[in-house]
């Protein structure tokens, strides 16, 4: 996916999100950290442009909430959470750039609940490539790729990178 | 994951885990704002703390990062335990131990007592205050304090007030304060300073308005009462009008100097209540950034999986 394409599948995902919450009454929009953040950020800009509404916007980073986080290493990398509102009674739109295994996800849904009861969250993603170990299915996609193991599909964005672009990468072997 | 495997002490200690600690205590912080401030992150982690001297503050600091980070933990008392009929100190570690546990957070009022228990045992040990020797933890809390209020630790100006001689509070502040390139006064009775003070790199005032004049916080510690009366301290008017933080003190030096205090306080002796409770003060900051910089200690050493060989 090239620069347009990524603007026109945001531009995609904001009418269904409209449509799908008549007029985004009660939404609010949480990106995961790292690109769900700017990817939010688009769609919160993208859709008061469209209807005039101004939604709430919140990161999350879900590094304290992994289920990896013994098996590994490394010291994380952490971000940090920002959402200064209740998500009480909200319909949360959680944002992410790439839906796999659904693990982020899960983590996700789980630091949710920290904020507040949401009466309803859903899952917008850029891509869906598959692949998932959890019950989790999103709700907004900006484009299924079917990947095989091994395969890696790398995102890029403006805010975080060069440019927006979204590429498939096959292991040599 | 940090480099050592321990918390005993910041004598040595790398900055950059010291930096990775501060950072990371920030990210709890918020986690503290939280309606819900709990994470899973130590899920089925076990955690001794083995107290054997009194503490209320530390103790329950700690208890509360554990919780926090939702660690099981078990308290341990010297003055309820079996120590009491005879037992040694390497017995009852090796008992603990024995029934599965991951981390012991220990103070003791032998220096070296949690650097002599990684002997005997294999968990993660973290140092809650040895005697006069060091308490990191306490260290790593004034630091990201600092930190969070200037926004900076490399330059800083800090005096440190008070008995250093015999405080494991100072010793910390000081290794800790100096790796991540800050500047320290020690300030109190010659009788009460550290023999080595040219060694730890640091500097010494006898006189407290020279220090208030210099430095861009003050850490004042407690006097302990114990001291009195064993020919150190004179007594408490003679010290508070020597050295003493009051608000008359602070008033003629007409600058902004944030006070911090690790408690518990001696109002009207080493600081005037109305210091403690004014707007310089910074010192219940440094109670909420205790639960977050332990918490950051615990996750970081508790956290990753056990390097072969460490």
């Amino acid at each position: 996916m090239n620069e347009e394409s990524v603007s026109r599948t945001i531009n995609r995902l904001c009418h269904e999100i409209i449509e799908n919450n008549s007029n985004c009454k009660d939404v609010v929009l949480i990106g995961i950290h790292n690109r769900g953040v700017p990817i939010s950020q688009r769609i919160q800009n993208k859709i008061k442009e469209l209807i005039g509404i101004d939604l709430q916007r919140g990161s999350l980073d879900i590094t304290f909430h992994r289920d990896d986080y013994r098996e590994r290493l490394v010291v994380p990398e952490l971000m940090g959470t920002d959402i200064n509102f209740s998500l009480d009674g909200k319909i949360v739109v959680l944002v992410d750039d790439v839906l796999y295994s659904g693990r982020t996800v899960r983590a996700a849904l789980d630091e949710l609940n920290s904020f507040g009861r949401a009466s309803k969250v859903q899952l917008a993603v850029l891509v869906d490539r598959g692949h998932r170990e959890l019950p989790i299915k999103p709700d907004y996609v900006g484009k299924n790729v079917p990947t095989h193991e091994g395969e890696h599909v790398d995102v890029t964005l403006r805010e975080t990178d060069e440019n927006d672009s979204v590429f498939l990468i096959r292991n040599r072997d | 994951m940090l480099k050592n495997k321990h918390l005993l002490g910041l004598e040595g200690y790398p900055r950059e885990d010291i930096q990775t600690i501060i950072e990371t205590a920030f990210n709890f912080r918020e986690v503290l704002d939280r309606p819900i401030k709990k994470v899973p992150s130590l899920q089925g982690v076990t955690i001794v703390n083995l107290f054997f001297e009194n503490s209320t503050r530390t103790k329950i600091s700690f208890e509360l990062a554990q919780k926090r980070l939702s660690a099981d933990t078990v308290n341990f008392s010297a003055s309820s335990s079996s120590l009491k009929k005879g037992e040694s100190f390497k017995d009852t570690a090796q008992n603990i131990e024995a029934m599965k546990i991951d981390a012991v957070v220990m103070r003791h009022p032998t220096p070296g007592a949690p650097k002599h228990l990684t002997n005997f045992i294999d968990s993660v040990i973290i140092n809650a205050g040895d005697g006069t020797h060091e308490h990191p933890t306490q260290a790593i809390l004034d630091m990201m304090s600092l930190h969070e209020k200037f926004g900076k630790l490399k330059g800083l100006k800090v005096g440190i007030i008070g008995d250093i001689k015999h405080s494991r509070v100072a010793l910390s502040n000081i290794y800790g304060l100096k790796i991540m390139g800050a500047e320290v006064t020690l300030c109190g009775p010659p009788n009460l300073m550290p023999k080595n003070i040219e060694e730890l790199g640091v500097n010494y005032s006898k006189d407290v308005d020279q220090v208030i004049e210099w430095a861009d916080a003050l850490n004042v510690l407690r006097i302990q009462r114990e001291r009195m009366g064993r020919g150190l301290v004179p007594s408490t008017r003679e010290y508070r009008s020597f050295f003493g933080i009051t608000s008359e003190r602070l008033k003629r030096h007409m600058k902004e100097i944030v006070i911090m205090h690790p408690g518990p306080m001696n109002r009207g002796v080493e600081i005037d209540g109305e210091v403690a409770d004014g707007d310089q003060a910074i010192i219940l900051d440094q109670v909420l950034n205790g639960v977050a910089s332990r918490m950051a200690i615990l996750y970081l050493l508790c956290g990753g999986k056990k390097v072969e060989g460490e």
